[in-house]
């Protein structure tokens, strides 16, 4: 049967825990959501599962949007544990501090570019942040973390995907984070069209009035 | 200014339904912290009726405050009030006294925000120094964590507050409010005698949740007669409470911080605190729970923010007083920390 070999703890997030192994000669990852004992058993058995089985489905969509993804190999339902491909490569998030400002721009350029694509495709990712994009050694950018994401075209959801972004870039950018997302945005943009994109930017900006204590009705950046 | 036990701050919060006062010393010993609550007749707050409550009973506490201190106002040597978040009225009758009382003593006014004036009483009280806070009530739920000059919000609700969604559910439930057992302390109570999880929507998008579905869910149920009110309290809390407990979790894994705080009014509650002590435990942070009286909205929080705000060079000129009633977090230059 398929045998996973020598797993060795790579991280431990918050989600899921992920496994660097072996299976059949290649490297993998083995992205397993342990049980969470503070939630009842059976909140918690639904939620594990429901992101378990939707995440490869998703990322499956993603590729037919020409949004790379990990390839899938197995999905253990039973342990909520999917075994992928290991995409060698860097998180944007470590990358986009030490960029040069043209660099930094381009690579946000093409990460709204692959964000519009998705959107198109009615997908939407749940939790678009710089740790969930791996570019690759040869100048690929990855998306993980599918788990939070959704079949949806509603411009509520792609507007509320946006509204993560942004709010990731400023958390962890935040020197560089209006530049970065309007970067983003052009990307978007270019992809979906400008009336589209148009109507996303809008509801973004409805979003964040909805927000606790948003500093007067205006847009900052 | 030198931090010694002579220098005194009077601070003074009004942004909701409490108005307090408390008294700090310059080196961070908490002499007094009086409080005054307005319980509506029925439904929540009503902004200018609490402001009312407000004015009427500022007399009362500033004297509880300054007697249980033992302080002459001659003694005091700073003057801080909320300047932010809030309801308008409320803020506005706060910020009249502390303009009257410094204006009359003659001594320097400064404004803090409200929200990190709950971070710093509780890295006060509990000794925690570089927390991801969960910081949970009526008006606010937000996960925060230091990082370079700022307190920077990791995830919180798209729509309404946790405690919100709390009480609202409780009043429709016909539970009432009283003196020394507010509505989610009540709420609680039928939880503990809840056994039967009914389904509810679960709902994080990334690092941000959304309450206003479940508790339209959940309140749906109960006017339906569907289920027993203390299956419906329990699930209620327990999805409301995973969905807190598991952004505060990628937040303490995302920043890597070793400590977590927890405060605002819905901190009182024992099943959230199990909950954020589990996972605390399982990325081997220390949980640290702010004592109620300093995680409820309290004037103590507001004194000792404005020490720590005016020995760091901040102050607020009268003419420059006015309230802010969407003052973010995130928007607050915090100099103290390093």
């Amino acid at each position: 049967m398929d045998k996973i070999n020598s797993q060795t703890p790579l991280k431990k997030g918050a989600e899921a825990s992920l496994f660097l192994a072996d299976w059949h000669g290649r490297r993998v990852i083995v992205k397993a959501r342990l049980p969470k004992r503070y939630r009842p058993a059976e909140l918690d058995e639904k939620i594990r599962g429901y992101r378990t089985a939707h995440e490869p489905q998703l990322m499956h969509e993603a590729k037919k949007a020409g949004v790379p993804t990990p390839k899938i190999f197995l999905v253990d339902m039973k342990s909520a544990a999917i075994t992928m491909e290991f995409v060698e490569g860097k998180q944007v998030k470590q990358l986009l501090g030490s960029m040069a400002a043209g660099e930094r721009q381009a690579l946000c350029f093409r990460i709204g570019e692959l964000i519009g694509r998705l959107h198109g495709h009615g997908v939407i990712h749940g939790d678009l942040t710089t740790s969930n994009m791996i570019l690759n050694g040869e100048g690929k950018i990855f998306l993980v973390d599918f788990g939070l994401g959704e079949k949806n075209a509603e411009v509520e959801a792609r507007g509320v995907d946006l509204h993560l972004m942004k709010r990731a870039l400023q958390s962890t950018h935040y020197e560089t984070a209006a530049e970065c997302f309007k970067h983003v945005l052009k990307g978007y943009s270019a992809v979906l069209g400008e009336e589209e994109a148009g109507k996303v930017s809008e509801k973004i900006r409805e979003i964040e009035r909805r927000g606790r204590y948003v500093s007067e009705r205006r847009e900052e950046t | 200014m030198k931090p010694t036990a002579e220098t005194l701050c009077l601070g003074v919060e009004s942004t909701a339904d409490d108005f307090g006062v408390g008294i700090a010393t310059f080196n961070g010993e908490i002499l007094a912290n009086a409080s005054s609550g307005y319980i509506p007749e029925e439904g929540g707050i009503h902004p200018r009726e609490a402001a009312r409550h407000h004015a009427e009973a500022a007399d009362k506490v500033l004297n509880e405050a300054l007697s249980k201190a033992s302080v002459n106002p001659r003694d005091l040597t700073l003057i801080a009030f909320a300047q932010g978040p809030g309801l308008g009225p409320c803020l506005r009758t706060g910020a009249t006294v502390a303009r009257t009382l410094a204006s009359y003593l003659d001594i320097p006014l400064v404004g803090v925000n409200h929200s990190v004036a709950h971070i710093e009483i509780g890295k006060l009280t509990t000794g925690a120094t570089d927390p991801v806070t969960l910081y949970v009530s009526g008006g606010n739920t937000i996960v925060s964590a230091f990082d370079s000059g700022r307190y920077r919000v990791f995830g919180e609700t798209l729509d309404i507050a946790l405690g919100n969604c709390l009480d609202v559910f409780a009043r429709e439930a016909g539970l009432k409010h009283r003196r020394g057992m507010p509505l989610g302390a009540a709420l609680e109570r039928l939880a503990a005698d809840g056994e039967k999880l009914i389904s509810l929507p679960y709902v994080v998008k990334g690092m941000d949740i959304s309450l206003s579905g479940l508790l339209t869910a959940a309140t749906t149920l109960l006017h339906k007669g569907d289920g027993r009110l203390e299956d419906l309290c329990y699930s209620l809390q327990e999805h409301a409470f995973s969905m807190v407990t598991e952004v505060t979790e990628r937040a303490l894994a995302h920043t890597e911080k070793k400590e977590v705080l927890l405060t605002g009014g819905v901190a009182a509650n024992k099943r959230l605190q199990s909950m954020l002590s589990a996972i605390a435990k399982e990325h081997d942070a220390k949980l640290n729970v702010v004592p109620l009286q300093f995680a409820t909205d309290n004037g103590a929080m507001i004194a000792w923010t404005g020490v720590l705000a005016y020995t760091h060079g901040l102050a607020t000129p009268v003419a420059e007083s006015f309230v802010k009633l969407r003052w973010r977090l995130e928007k607050v230059d915090v100099p103290w920390i390093r």
